[in-house]
């Protein structure tokens, strides 16, 4: 599969596993969204470090060639599924008492 | 120095995020434990990825502006900390919100008290 079609399946993977696998439907919070409006800037300026130094290239091929910030629209899409798939585990597994707030 | 160019965006990711355990005590390092859980299995899918994505070209390396040092599946040392310290600072951001606005709804609070 091309990157394209990676980029949105992992992010149709990344919804399913937070609002149908483990149910922490971050996507219908705004402390995800909040959360992520703070990331974006971050991930769009080290996207761009990455892409327009050419640290990182890509295969014109395997890419739809809509570019953000120098880095193709993919990479938005990569960041954003692992962004969503680390925290929906991380707050699923804080509901099965692996939060450390007792500890504080 | 040239080949410190990816590192440079891992420290900055470090220095931009890890700021936020200190000033605003989200005890995110803390719970190392969970810290583990979570990051080990989506880091094991988004590598499986990387080694996909190097083995069909989809992206490549510049070698003069990495370390040069690699990992399994040819994967640059730098993606394997990518893995672990984008995720971390998700994480962090997550609770440092969660401190700046606590009647949020996140998910986690019951299991939390």
């Amino acid at each position: 599969m091309s990157y394209t079609g990676l980029a949105f399946t992992a992010v149709a993977i990344a919804a399913v596993i937070d609002l149908f696998l483990l149910h922490t439907r971050l996507l219908m919070r705004k402390a995800f969204w909040t959360s992520y409006a703070i990331i974006l800037p971050f991930q769009l300026l080290t996207n761009w470090w990455l892409t327009s130094r050419f640290i990182v290239s890509y295969n014109p091929n395997e890419i739809i060639g809509k570019r953000l910030a120098a880095a193709p629209l993919e990479d938005l899409l990569f960041g954003f599924s692992l962004i969503l798939a680390t925290l929906a585990l991380w707050v699923a597994l804080g509901q099965r008492g692996f939060g450390a707030k007792n500890s504080r | 120095m040239k080949h410190l160019g990816y590192v440079a965006m891992l420290v900055f990711t470090v220095f931009g995020s890890f700021w936020l355990e200190l000033i605003l005590r989200i005890g995110v390092l803390r719970q190392l434990k969970r810290l583990v859980l979570t990051i080990a299995p989506v880091a094991l899918v988004f590598i499986a990825w990387d080694a996909y994505a190097i083995s069909r070209h989809h992206w490549f390396f510049d070698p003069r502006q990495i370390l040069g040092v690699h990992g399994p599946f040819h994967i640059p040392l730098e993606e394997y900390l990518f893995f672990i310290i984008v995720p971390i600072a998700a994480i962090m951001t997550l609770e440092a919100v969660r401190t700046r606005r606590p009647n949020w709804i996140i998910g986690d609070e019951q299991a939390s008290k």
